[in-house]
């Protein structure tokens, strides 16, 4: 298989990640933003992982799976807190520290 | 030139110290009594030792008459060497004589009138100092040392004038005089400054009078940017003159001095210190003998505020304010003398100056103290019977100053009038003839007023002896002092002697005493009944500016006092310091960071996805930059 269509897949998923962030609004749908760029990424360390012949890329996926879980743990107590302080999930109204 | 050491002449200035001394230290814890009596008899050995030191000089040969008394190096660098050492010739002796003997008669005379003061001992602690200093002053060797007695008699005029502190107006007249002072002063150092410059020049580092004398015609040709090198230090040193001796137009400190006890008025405002100027000038002839155009601002100056301070004389009412401008206009007499070139006759009439105003001021005081305190002599009148002996003393005193022979004044006035009408000057020597006229006219005012006429207020107490006795023998000075032949006495400093006809002196000495005559005459003529008023109706105007004074202090407060104020407020202060110093730079800075801030805290919007975007294009132009590379 060629190892650019995993590549091709990876960016493009990036960049829907990248654009979903920019343009939506509601923080819990950022959050999952989020997710599909950590999976963009994991994507493309594995498919050069195989491509390379190392596995150590396939080993950090690993350690990116775990990460992405406690990041979308604090992210979503975060957003759950904003919510009850604020009363809303908009980040546009989520602008307490503007300076 | 051979010099004769004689040791006891430093103990001419050094007793007076003594006493200042033990009256500062512990003058406080002693009785009224002694605190005075020890004043008093510091003054009166150091005028026993001046007699010594006098009958020691006459004795010897005519043109060795030098006594010197070296005490210690004061300055030592280099080439430069100066020491303090005393210098007692015949003008320092008449000076010394002159100053111990009236200072010891007020010492005396202040006993009884600072009878019961709080500062009693201050008083004569600072009297006894400004007799130190004022011997110093006249004493001294060479110029260096004269200024230091110069600033001392200064200080302890201002100590003196504001001796009474409490009272904020004396404490500020104290003040006005020794700020008025300082310019003189100013023009004093600068001249000595630049004297010891051009001296240093030709090598000469010898600054005592005798080697001055040797080496000034070295320096007689420089010019210091353009100008005649001497011709300026002639007028430096004149101003520091007219600051000491009240001249025209630093005399504004002296009226305002009477705000002092009026001993010291008598003693330093109107006998000694204030003729210290005179006495400088004196000293310094071998240098004005050769810069004519500096005698002639010293005459033209002397003339107008011998006139100025009479014009302004005739019109006061308080006792002592008339006395004041009777000695600025009578040390306008000294300076015309000086600048005619007649510096003995200066000297002399100094002299007679010193017995007549002392007894004039010690007159006023006694006045004063009999009506306990009061100085307006619209509110005397009539004390011709209540107080027999100082209507006495002051009535000689008056005849003395008024020109009348043979009383001390005519001698000496007539002298200076005489040698500033053998100078040439017809003018000047009118300007003086009118002058002896007004004074003669302002002094009968204030006897007319004082002791003639209806009793305006209380009745009076004679003073008591101790007060009256230095009155007494001071008067006959009045008497005797144009006796003594000080003009021969001081041969050296007659200056050029243009010769009178003896029908044109007879004139002259007949036009003098009829001035004094007739300035009598008119006082008692216009003083009677209602006459003053009728005048002061007709030359209403000129009777304002006069009693103004010419509006001078007004001026002055305008162009030296108020503008600079203004000065200071609006442009040193809310301008440059508030505006450009706290404004530009200090809030300046501040605020540049503050607006550079503003501007950039646009750029935290709070919102976070617009943080993401810069970060995106961040991270995309990192991404491009690095593949460039490649492609």
């Amino acid at each position: 298989m060629l190892t650019q269509v995993p590549l091709f897949l990876s960016f493009v998923l990036f960049g829907i990640g990248v654009i979903g962030f920019l343009l939506r609004r509601n923080i819990i749908i950022l959050l999952m933003f989020i997710e599909l760029m950590l999976n963009a990424a994991n994507l493309a360390f594995v498919s050069l992982s195989k491509t390379i012949g190392d596995m150590s890329g396939q080993v950090y996926v690993m350690f990116i799976f775990a990460i992405a879980a406690a990041e979308a743990g604090v992210g979503l107590a975060i957003a759950i807190l904003i919510y009850r302080q604020l009363k809303t999930t908009d980040v546009d109204k989520i602008n307490n520290l503007r300076g | 030139m051979e010099t004769n050491i004689y040791s006891l002449l430093k103990w001419i200035p050094f007793v007076p110290l003594m006493g200042f001394i033990v009256n500062g230290l512990i003058g406080r814890k002693l009785p009224e009594k002694l605190a005075g009596i020890i004043g008093s008899s510091a003054i009166g050995i150091s005028f026993i030792i001046s007699i010594l030191s006098f009958l020691k000089l006459i004795n010897l040969p005519e043109g060795e008459r030098l006594l010197n008394d070296r005490l210690y190096t004061w300055i030592a660098s280099g080439n430069l060497n100066i020491s303090i050492s005393l210098h007692f010739d015949a003008l320092s002796a008449v000076m010394a004589l002159v100053v111990s003997g009236v200072s010891f008669l007020i010492h005396v005379y202040s006993i009884g009138y600072m009878a019961g003061d709080k500062g009693f001992s201050r008083y004569f602690a600072y009297l006894n100092l400004f007799v130190f200093f004022m011997l110093i002053l006249v004493l001294a060797d060479s110029l260096l040392i004269m200024f230091v007695g110069w600033e001392g008699v200064g200080l302890c005029s201002y100590l003196l004038i504001g001796f009474w502190y409490e009272d904020n107006e004396k404490a500020s007249a104290g003040k006005k005089a020794f700020i008025v002072n300082r310019v003189g002063d100013a023009g004093f150092i600068i001249g000595l400054i630049l004297l010891f410059y051009l001296l240093g020049n030709k090598g000469i580092f010898a600054f005592d009078f005798q080697s001055l004398s040797h080496h000034i015609p070295l320096i007689a040709g420089e010019s210091f940017f353009g100008i005649n090198a001497l011709f300026l230090i002639g007028l430096l040193l004149f101003l520091g003159a007219t600051g000491k001796s009240a001249q025209f137009p630093l005399y504004v400190w002296l009226p305002d001095a009477m705000a002092g006890p009026t001993p010291v008025s008598a003693l330093i405002h109107a006998a000694t210190m204030v003729t210290a100027g005179v006495y400088m000038l004196t000293r310094m002839y071998f240098l004005y003998e050769l810069v004519p155009s500096a005698l002639s601002v010293v005459l033209a100056v002397g003339c107008f505020t011998a006139v100025l301070g009479a014009t302004i004389g005739l019109l006061q009412t308080d006792i002592k304010k008339v006395l004041a401008y009777s000695t600025i206009s009578q040390i306008g007499y000294m300076f015309m003398a000086v600048g005619a070139g007649a510096f003995a006759a200066g000297v002399f009439h100094l002299m007679t100056h010193a017995f007549f105003k002392a007894v004039l001021f010690l007159g006023a005081g006694s006045v004063i103290h009999g009506l306990h305190g009061e100085q307006d002599m619209r509110k005397m009148g009539g004390l011709r019977a209540d107080m027999k002996w100082t209507f006495l003393v002051m009535g000689l005193a008056w005849l003395a100053i008024s020109g009348i022979p043979p009383f001390a004044g005519f001698f000496s006035k007539d002298m200076i009038l005489e040698s500033v009408f053998a100078g040439g000057n017809k003018i000047i020597w009118f300007a003086g003839l009118i002058t002896a006229a007004m004074t003669a006219y302002y002094i009968s005012r204030l006897i007319v007023l004082t002791f003639f006429g209806e009793k305006r207020g209380h009745s009076a107490h004679e003073s008591p002896a101790v007060m009256t006795i230095p009155l007494g023998i001071l008067a006959v000075l009045c008497i005797a002092g144009g006796f003594i032949d000080i003009p021969h006495f001081l041969e050296k400093w007659e200056g050029s002697h243009h010769e009178i006809s003896k029908g044109t002196e007879d004139l002259l000495i007949g036009l003098s005493v009829f001035a004094g005559i007739a300035g009598i005459t008119f006082a008692f003529f216009i003083q009677k009944s209602g006459r003053a008023e009728r005048v002061k109706e007709t030359l209403s105007s000129v009777y304002t500016v006069i009693l103004n004074k010419f509006y001078v202090d007004e001026i002055y407060d305008y162009l030296f006092v108020r503008t600079p104020r203004w000065f200071s407020d609006k442009i040193c202060f809310r301008f440059f310091d508030a505006g450009i110093i706290d404004g530009g730079i200090v809030n300046g800075s501040a605020r540049i960071v503050y607006n550079i801030g503003s501007i950039l805290r646009r750029l935290q919007s709070g919102n976070a996805q617009s943080y993401a975007l810069i970060f995106v294009a961040g991270v995309v132009m990192i991404i491009y930059f690095v593949l460039k590379r490649f492609i």
